[in-house]
């Protein structure tokens, strides 16, 4: 290959990437007051409105406050680790999106075992929260990096097993074959959701889990632990914390929109609806409604106790997706629809 | 040197140094977490061989599920670094000779390789083209070598007796929730209603 | 691929003893601890079932899942040698456990999973397919060590057997994949192919590497360590559980691979079995001496006992692994007895294990004296009982090998190990008692009698054990 062509499609690479980068961050500032806003108006209260018109721009005064303050490092803490952490986190959690298909084609990567890659990157996520609760050397940070290296570990494996059952229907590991899989004229009842209801609930409520949001946010609850692995840390290491995990958050918001809700096709089956243009409208639309069922459930339900917690993983979770992974793939094999 | 050469230079060399680190990081967490890193160069490494899934596996399976165990026991564990240490200079001497014994063999045996005169035979065709290597160890993996897959199955079911056998320890006296229990309480059951005369109390 | 049922039908012994654990262990789950008794008797009808089924088996040589798998004579001598071992090892602890509080359902099931894995060593006919086995079997062995966890010494059993076996696991596989680089492929046959003649040293390293990994297996001089503390701490049920089914999975694996895959380098594997059947069985006679716990004993003796098998294995010919075979046979028969022996060895509800208890055990128990008395006779290989007969097979094959010096070794060895047999007579017979032992379980009893009763009658009507070793051996060759 020609020199000059391999650095220009490197640069295109660098380009893309930073263009994806920014326009996710913006987003993430924008999902976070949402989660707020949401927040607030199921308690009746009014939310950030002061910074910007109804509060728009209330993150980004948010980010500039962080940047200008002080990094504190605790003096037992072990420095390199606990800086490492929130790097880890929130580096991990961008790099997840680029397999994510915004569009037919718009994906950074388009790697075959597409969906393997978020998996593998999302069960990264929890070594930034070990590390950091570890680093911070006190007592409620680790209790904190303990809590959530017991839970993301255990839920991983019942969101492996949805994941299977999702594969076994679209035959691709392939984030862009599984969505052109739930192509079909019924429109939005063609995709996963309907014959995969039950998986589709288990994955969101592991999917809670996985990013240590309520009701599952042992990992820092407030009124136990403080502020969990979180405690010790001010500042930009702070921001990168709480940004790596809102980008993780929508990681998840994606991923449930591309296995189960039909990626960027279409709700209605026929045009205009299903014009080009409009195919990352819809994804963004999508995975800001997952989002809005996240805020939710954030404002509705009450924490789990951390017995309550892992029972859900191991004793309901796990046979439940089990027993799915047997009913789908017995299914497939007797009513056809095998792929490959 | 291309791109792919580059990065295979990378991902070996971060691999060694943090295999290295692995051995004489002073703190076992940092050990660990070296060995994270080691496992994560070598799942580039696969990504380089094409070995895609592979590679993706390893990231879930060791970096994902086992290495975080690992840490979290390590974490847990109050080691001693002081006496690690004395260990580690009088066993020195033993460890470098099995390690050069070692060495020494990899060498002769590297330096006396040929090509078997069976292995030409005998060695696996290649994966057509235009399968991807997912597709191409499903193929194999539940037909050639169900066997395999079916003794993995058992081994892996005793692993998890073993384990349930040796630790599992029913505590009497622990207050433990039953769900079922609490779901299936009715009026009758938890509730009494008394009629309470006025002035006198229950 | 058609007619897939037909196509499993060399393996439906295997599939019998899998169905057969996987069912036991959803019992035992849905009965909970109550159901012990229940599940270790259903364990061995299992395998008494698994064993009538190989019995039955038509006497053809198949093999299946592309070779990995080998159903022949020699796979189905020693698969059922395993059984029996596995099966008189449980019948033997169904009271024990009970007595000494560790009854688990759990533990027959392990049992039956070591069972499985022995049963593959046997048949397997290529490096993934024996190492699976190994495993299967040997991490139900290391569970089974420590079951009785709450003892500090069946946990340190447990501990070392488990470190130790790791280690020579992983000296087995190092070796495995030297011999994988070097003829490039797993399969025996197509091992057996690829080396012949003059070999690299490469070949030889990785063969010296999986040697030393299965002699650890069959506790062979100098990889023996384990095999005392793992003896005297495990449970004595366990202890005959050990010292039968997994030695003879482990020597059917070594005879087998050696024969099968190595003909070609027959004079370099033998100087390494007829080195470790010299150590073995030297150490076995005079380590054994100074022992007082009868079950550290037991552990020399069958490091001896190994050390004869392999001097038959080091002939290289049909008619040494023609010795092997019997020699294992009669060695498990023996072994079984003598445990079931010390399993009766319970006084005032307490297990005892000192060889002193033995004494005068003529007077206050005359039948568990003299059949254990014979057990210890044939042990020391005194004619016309079976264990003479043993040796006499393997020595005789080693010495048309014209291996002299390993055939007079043997001798000898076996000359000095005869003084610690007969001492234990000795002390049954001529020394003061010092008191009854319980009444034993009357399975325990039935096994020391059962297994006496072969040893004093092998000469009388030996052919069926002869012959099938003879066909078994053939298989190989």
């Amino acid at each position: 290959m020609d020199p000059s062509f391999v650095f220009l499609g490197v640069l295109m690479m660098i380009v893309k990437g930073l263009a994806l980068l920014v326009g996710l961050l913006i987003f993430v500032a924008y999902i976070l007051l949402a989660d707020r806003k949401i927040w607030a108006a199921v308690q009746l209260r009014r939310g950030p409105n002061v910074v910007g018109p109804w509060g728009l721009l209330q993150s980004f005064a948010d980010m500039l406050k962080f940047v200008f303050k002080e990094p504190i490092v605790p003096s037992g803490a072990n420095k390199g680790v606990f800086l490492l952490a929130p790097l880890v986190t929130s580096v991990l959690a961008m790099s997840a999106w680029a397999v994510i298909p915004l569009s037919s084609g718009w994906a950074i990567a388009d790697l075959n075992v597409g969906i393997l890659y978020i998996f593998a990157i999302s069960s990264l996520g929890v070594y930034g929260v070990i590390m950091g609760g570890w680093a911070s050397n006190s007592k409620y940070p680790f209790l904190g990096a303990l809590r959530s290296a017991a839970q993301m570990v255990s839920y991983e494996v019942s969101i492996g097993f949805v994941l299977i059952t999702v594969l076994l229907c679209s035959g691709s590991l392939n984030l862009t074959d599984i969505v052109e899989a739930q192509q079909s004229k019924w429109g939005l009842f063609g995709w996963y959701w309907l014959p995969l209801f039950p998986m589709f609930v288990i994955f969101f409520i592991s999917a809670l889990a996985e990013t240590n949001r309520p009701p599952f946010d042992l990992p820092e609850a407030e009124s136990e632990l403080v502020a969990g692995f979180m405690v010790e840390y001010s500042s930009t290491p702070y921001l990168l914390f709480m940004m790596g995990e809102y980008v993780a958050i929508l990681t998840m918001c994606a991923m449930t929109t591309i296995l189960f809700m039909g990626g960027w096709l279409s709700p209605i089956p026929f045009s205009p609806f299903t014009a080009a243009w409009l195919a990352p409208i819809w994804f963004i639309l999508k995975v800001s409604l997952v989002f809005f069922m996240f805020a939710m459930v954030k404002a509705f339900v009450p924490r789990y106790r951390y017995d309550q917690l892992m029972r859900l993983g191991w004793k309901v979770f796990l046979p439940l997706s089990l027993v799915g992974v047997v009913v789908v793939a017995g299914f497939l094999q007797f009513f056809g629809g095998v792929h490959g | 040197m291309n791109i792919v050469t580059g990065f295979f230079y990378l991902f070996s060399t971060v691999l060694i140094a943090s295999a290295v680190m692995v051995i004489s990081a002073r703190n076992p967490v940092h050990s660990v977490l070296f060995l994270i890193l080691a496992f994560v160069n070598a799942a580039g490494l696969f990504l380089l061989l094409g070995a895609e899934f592979l590679a993706m596996i390893l990231v879930i399976v060791y970096v994902g599920a086992v290495a975080v165990l690992f840490l979290f026991v390590v974490m847990m564990l109050d080691v001693d670094f002081a006496e690690l240490k004395q260990g580690f200079l009088q066993y020195l001497p033993v460890g470098a000779l099995i390690g050069i014994a070692v060495l020494v063999e990899l060498v002769f045996v590297l330096g006396t390789w040929f090509q078997a005169p069976g292995e030409l035979i005998t060695r696996a065709s290649a994966v057509k083209p235009g399968v991807s290597n997912t597709q191409a160890l499903g193929q194999v993996l539940y037909t050639q070598y169900v066997y395999f897959f079916e003794i993995s199955g058992l081994i892996l079911l005793t692993a998890m007796i073993g384990a349930i056998v040796l630790t599992l320890r029913h505590k009497v006296g622990v207050k433990r929730q039953d769900i079922a229990q609490q779901v299936a309480r009715t009026k009758e059951t938890a509730m009494e209603v008394k009629k309470v005369p006025s002035r006198v109390g229950v | 691929m058609n007619a897939p049922i037909f196509a499993l039908a060399p393996v439906l012994p295997e599939i019998i003893v899998s169905l057969g654990a996987l069912g036991l262990i959803l019992l035992g789950a849905l009965r909970g601890e109550t159901a012990a008794w229940l599940v270790a008797e259903l364990a061995v009808a299992i395998l008494g079932v698994a064993i009538i089924v190989v019995l039955r088996h038509p006497d053809t040589t198949g093999a299946d899942f592309s070779g990995s798998f080998i159903d022949d004579a020699f796979g189905r001598y020693m698969k059922v040698l395993s059984l029996i071992g596995a099966l008189v090892a449980l019948l033997l602890s169904l009271d024990f456990t009970a007595r000494e509080k560790f009854a688990s359902f759990e533990y027959p099931i392990l049992i039956l999973l070591s069972t499985i894995g022995m049963m593959l060593m046997a048949s397997a006919n290529d490096l993934i397919a024996l190492y699976m086995g190994l495993e299967l079997s040997s991490l139900a062995l290391y569970v089974i060590a420590a079951i009785k966890r709450d003892d500090v010494k069946s946990s340190e059993a447990g501990l070392k057997y488990f470190v130790l076996g790791a280690l020579s696991s992983g000296m087995l596989l190092y070796g495995a994949s030297l011999i994988y680089g070097f003829s490039g492929t797993v399969s025996f046959n197509g091992i057996a192919h690829a080396i012949h003649g003059q070999v690299s040293i490469g070949v030889i390293f990785g063969l010296v590497f999986m040697m030393a990994g299965m002699a650890f297996k069959i506790s062979a001089v100098p990889f023996h360590m384990w095999t005392p503390d793992v003896y005297e701490g495990a449970p004595t049920p366990v202890t005959a559980f050990f010292a039968s089914a997994p030695k003879m999975a482990a020597v059917a694996m070594m005879v087998r691979i050696l024969s099968t895959a190595f003909p070609g380098i027959v004079t370099q594997w033998q100087q390494i079995v007829g080195f470790l059947a010299i150590l073995s069985m030297l150490l076995g006679a005079f380590a054994a001496i100074g022992q007082t716990n009868i079950k550290r004993l037991m552990a020399y003796s069958s490091i001896g006992h190994m050390g004869f098998a392999l001097v038959g294995l080091a002939a290289g010919t049909q008619i040494g692994v023609q010795g092997v075979l019997i020699y294992m046979t009669i060695y498990l028969l023996m072994t079984l007895g003598t445990f079931a022996a010390i399993i009766s060895m319970r006084r005032n509800g307490q297990m005892v294990e000192t060889i002193a208890d033995l004494a005068g055990l003529s007077k206050t128990n005359g039948k568990m004296a003299f059949f254990l008395a014979m057990m210890m006779f044939s042990l020391a290989g005194i004619p016309p009982l079976a264990g003479f007969f043993g040796k006499f097979y393997v020595i005789g094959a080693a010495m048309e090998a014209h291996l002299y010096t390993l055939s007079t070794i043997a001798v000898l060895a076996s000359v000095v190990s005869a003084f610690y047999y007969l001492r234990i007579v000795k002390i049954m017979y001529l020394d003061d008692s010092v008191g009854a032992f319980d009444k034993p379980y009357w399975v325990v009893d039935w096994a020391l009698v059962l297994s006496g009763i072969f040893v004093l009658a092998f000469w009388v009507y030996p052919s069926p054990i002869i012959i099938g070793a003879m066909a078994a051996a053939k298989s190989l060759f």
